[in-house]
């Protein structure tokens, strides 16, 4: 028994707390096993386990022109609000974290405030403003509104760095020459980068799984992944979205472990 | 070391605002510089968020002819259509958030107590499913409980069942999709208050001769009821507004509130009433979150920023 | 072999200080002027705003109000980085992404000098703490003691005109603690860098500095060189912060010093008229024989309560008169142990007429 839980009760008593934790384990993780199993079926039928293997699902993902278009609009959707809402969260998460404004939480609560305001109504507020400015169906606004989504999530990763973080490097780098923005160049940004990073990844994420917004402001030339996909969900079960959704399990597999490994290698 | 306006007889009633000026700027510099930072990130939500949903707040005050009313509002108490849809999004926002409490409470309680490695494993079962798409995780469910899906296939080849169950495209498939969805939000919180329970008071209690299920029960579960609190409240208010999978898996016969926003708007595109639904669900939101941070006096976003 | 600071040594002018948070005040008029190449140590409990001070004079927090002239430059809206100040953090602060060198290294960076002369004025210092040999190093690989030193040099291998310490030996234990203070004593002495250092150890502050602030509620109760504040503290405060104390309640009428019905001998002249507290050292306190009584003297009847024994010294505890209990300390020797009174008994103390100070009744 480890020293952390050293409690009188034997892991035999808890049998019954490990079986019912097992299976809530394997309800959560059950879906995604099934779907990438799926994937590689043979049949159109709905076969588990499937009884021929193939990746015709994979081809008739690769080889349609309107899927790839999409996946090209989703990465590079996801991409850009990376790269715009990092940097942008950063500084915000400095800022909040330097606590001198007055009004800081009142700050910090409107900076997250995507997190909790309903999607579907910034779904229908962004069209509605895009439609008077012209941003439906463009890359730009996709980019705007998943930057508004992904940006809290930059500035929670990173405030929760910068609270781990001592602030009295970055004062004695001052101290020692540096300017504020040279400290925090030199000094404070290679020790927050895991959070940096994370943030990013994180964004990147937000934006490529993001489907209520995208609903609403993508289409035509810009239309998303997760867009073509819902659409396609709503007419009929086509098995070409097991293998786009594998696809999309095994990208988040690889974002979150290059977040673990790189808090690792630090 | 001489002050030279010290001899003079008013710069000695000033002695003590010495340089007041200068400092007082340069804080206010300071502040400006900070604002800076802020700046890009609050113009941004202040244009796509805050402005977007203002007009339509403005918007939901006029009728379709353009006379300042509250018809859009009116219409929620008047419609059977519109209580029904209340009805069923509360409906299954507690049955939700009831099996997620169900479900959520022994996994969370389970993970506290394991060793720290076998821990970090099993939250992976948790987190993975936390950041795959709700789309690939509906779409998952919709294979699974379909009319010829994963579990009526079985369920028939078995014997068990001659006619398929109707799993999907009904309230069941509704609530088991969005369970899956809105455990990890529940368990996340939950797992990391039960962290900070000390085991030395687990440890008294048993010493003070309690047994393990009267500790648990006096002890743990009453420590563990803030994070619980706090998963409760954000799985309530996220179901409210839920979309996508009442949309792909309700069958159009259980219409939420969020699908009736997106049906007021793009169907009908009445934006009015659109408007309305979704003033209301903001602010039966906010006062959830109001009331929670109320009471308990922490913030419910804390489920995203740990990992 | 040396960093060549003494020339460039300056001092520091600080007046006028406010600092208030909101309705609660820290500083409060607070002047003070420090001499080139001085040592002077902020000594004060917490809270008393000693660290705010110090805070206030590398500029990383702001005053509401007050002058810092260094050299008759004003510095207080100057930024930290221009001030040129060296500062030593209670917890380090090293960056734990460099490894020594590049510490050490960082302030020259900062001021674009050439990596030949970066190298070897980090040699330099690295010699000076006592490291060399230790550039490679990262900074986990180091020895609390070690991080200290590294601390120590990155502040100073600029030759900063000024030099300030927070706590910088806290975190030491007590063997390398005294040693560190002889050794930061001792680079002191050869460096002649303007140093102002913030304890709140008395004993800390007595060893390394040339002179010694104590503060208390965001004042300076007293400025003087360490033998003087031990020996004549001004204040209640001071006398009781700085080593222990017992305090005498006296009075002062018509020119002279009473306590009770006794005219106290005193080589100070005599006060303003009113209650004063008499401050007595446990170890100025004599047990007085009967031959002692014709040396100028202030003798205080008294009984003894318990007598505890140290070793090296022992502890009386005795009653006067009116009841207040007073404590004298004195070494064992052979001649003191002899007349050294049974708990109960009856004896005289006696305190030389030098050795009476006295302070304000607060």
């Amino acid at each position: 028994m480890s020293a952390e839980s050293s409690l009188p009760i034997t892991h035999w008593q808890r049998l019954w707390l490990y079986l019912l934790g097992g299976l809530v384990m394997l309800f959560l993780i059950a879906p995604s096993v099934i779907i990438v199993i799926m994937s590689f079926s043979g049949s159109t039928l709905l076969q588990f386990p499937p009884e021929q293997w193939s990746l015709r699902w994979y081809e008739s993902y690769f080889g349609s022109v309107e899927w790839r278009d999409a996946t090209i609009v989703s990465v590079k959707v996801a991409v850009m609000t990376a790269i715009v809402a990092t940097p942008l969260g950063t500084a915000a998460a400095y800022a909040i974290n330097a606590g001198t404004l007055r009004l800081t939480g009142a700050i910090n609560a409107l900076l997250t405030a995507s997190l909790i305001i309903p999607v579907i109504l910034i779904g229908i507020g962004t069209f509605f403003l895009y439609a008077r400015i012209g941003l439906n169906n463009t890359l730009t606004g996709l980019v705007i509104a998943h930057t508004v989504q992904a940006l809290p999530l930059v500035v929670l990763t990173v405030l929760s760095g910068l609270r781990s973080y001592d602030m009295n490097q970055e004062m004695v780098a001052r101290s020692l020459g540096a300017g504020r923005f040279a400290a925090f160049l030199q000094v404070t940004m290679p020790q927050l980068r895991f959070s940096i990073v994370s943030g990013a990844l994180f964004a990147f994420i937000t934006s490529f799984d993001e489907v209520v917004v995208s609903l609403f402001i993508s289409g035509g030339e810009t239309t998303t992944l997760t867009r073509r996909m819902f659409n396609a969900l709503r007419d009929q079960i086509d098995p070409t979205i097991a293998a786009i959704s594998t696809c999309l399990i095994v990208l988040s597999i690889v974002l979150l472990s290059a977040a673990q490994l790189f808090g690792r290698g630090r | 070391m001489s002050i030279g306006s010290a001899s003079l007889g008013h710069a000695v009633r000033q002695d003590g605002e010495l340089n007041a000026r200068a400092l007082r700027s340069d804080a206010r510099r300071q502040a400006l510089g900070l604002l800076a930072l802020l700046s890009p990130g609050l113009f941004l939500v202040f244009a796509v968020i805050i402005v977007p949903i203002g007009w339509l707040f403005w918007l939901s005050l006029f009728d379709e002819s353009g006379q300042l009313s509250l018809a859009n509002y009116a219409r929620f108490f008047e419609q059977a259509s519109y209580i029904k849809t209340f009805a069923t999004t509360f409906k299954v926002a507690f049955v939700v958030t009831g099996a997620c409490v169900l479900f959520g409470y022994p996994l969370a309680y389970m993970l506290s107590q394991l060793p720290r490695r076998a821990a970090s494993i099993c939250l992976i079962f948790v987190i993975l499913p936390f950041w795959t798409s709700v789309l690939v995780r509906t779409y998952a469910w919709l294979v699974i409980l379909q009319r010829k899906g994963l579990i009526n296939n079985w369920l028939i080849d078995l014997g068990v069942i001659g006619q398929p169950l109707p799993l999907a495209n009904n309230f069941a498939g509704v609530v088991i999709g969005m369970t899956h969805i809105m455990l990890p939000f529940l368990v996340l919180p939950l797992y990391a208050s039960m962290k900070t329970i000390d085991v030395d008071c687990l440890r008294a209690g048993m010493n003070l001769g309690a047994s393990p299920a009267a500790t648990f029960r006096q002890i743990f579960f009453p420590l563990s009821l803030p994070g619980l609190a706090s998963g409760v409240v954000i799985v309530f208010v996220l179901c409210l507004g839920f979309f996508v999978t009442p949309a792909l898996m309700g069958g159009g016969k259980v219409i939420m509130w969020a699908m009736r926003m997106e049906q007021a708007t793009s169907l009908y595109s009445n934006w009015g009433a659109g408007a309305a639904l979704g003033v209301v669900l903001l602010a039966v939101t906010l006062a959830l979150l109001g009331l929670f941070q109320w009471l308990l006096g922490a913030r419910a976003t804390g489920v995203w920023s740990q990992r | 072999m040396l960093l060549s600071l003494a020339p460039s040594a300056l001092p520091i002018g600080i007046h006028g200080i406010e600092k208030r948070f909101g309705a609660l005040s820290i500083l409060s008029d607070l002047s003070l002027d420090v001499a080139a190449g001085e040592f002077l140590t902020l000594l004060g409990p917490s809270g008393s705003g000693k660290t705010t001070l110090l805070m206030i004079l590398a500029g990383f927090v702001r005053a509401n109000a007050g002058s810092i002239k260094v050299g008759g430059e004003e510095i207080i809206t100057m930024p930290p980085h221009k001030r040129n100040i060296g500062m030593v953090f209670q917890n380090y602060a090293l960056f734990p992404h460099m490894n020594v060198f590049h510490n050490i290294a960082f302030p020259l960076k900062q001021r674009r000098v050439s990596a030949a002369e970066t190298a070897e004025r980090v040699e330099r210092a690295l010699d000076l703490v006592q490291l060399k040999g230790l550039g490679e190093r990262r900074v986990d690989q180091l020895s609390g003691g070690q991080r200290q030193r590294v601390a120590l040099a990155r502040a100073i291998v600029f030759e900063p005109r000024i030099v300030l310490m927070d706590e910088p030996l806290s975190a030491l234990d007590k063997g390398l603690r005294e040693h560190m203070q002889i050794e930061l004593r001792n680079l002191h002495r050869r460096l002649g860098m303007t140093t102002v250092y913030v304890t709140h150890d008395q004993r800390e502050a007595i060893t390394m500095s040339d002179r010694i602030a104590v503060m208390n509620a965001g004042r300076i109760e007293q400025i003087d060189q360490p033998e003087v504040l031990y020996a004549r503290p001004k204040t209640k405060f001071v006398a009781g912060f700085i080593g222990e104390s017992n305090f005498i309640p006296v009075e002062c009428r018509n020119g002279s010093v009473w306590y009770e019905d006794r005219k106290l001998r005193m080589n100070d002249p005599a006060p303003s008229a009113g209650r004063h507290l008499m401050v007595v050292r446990p170890e100025k306190l004599r047990l007085l024989a009967d031959a002692d009584q014709a040396r100028p003297v202030n003798a205080l009847p008294a009984t003894v309560g318990d007598v505890i024994y140290q070793g090296d010294s022992f502890i009386c505890y005795a009653t006067l008169r009116d009841g207040r209990q007073v404590t004298l300390r004195d070494y064992c020797r052979s001649d003191v142990l002899a007349k050294l009174p049974a708990p109960g008994e009856p004896i005289t103390l006696g305190i030389d007429a030098q050795d009476v100070v006295l302070v304000t009744d607060q």
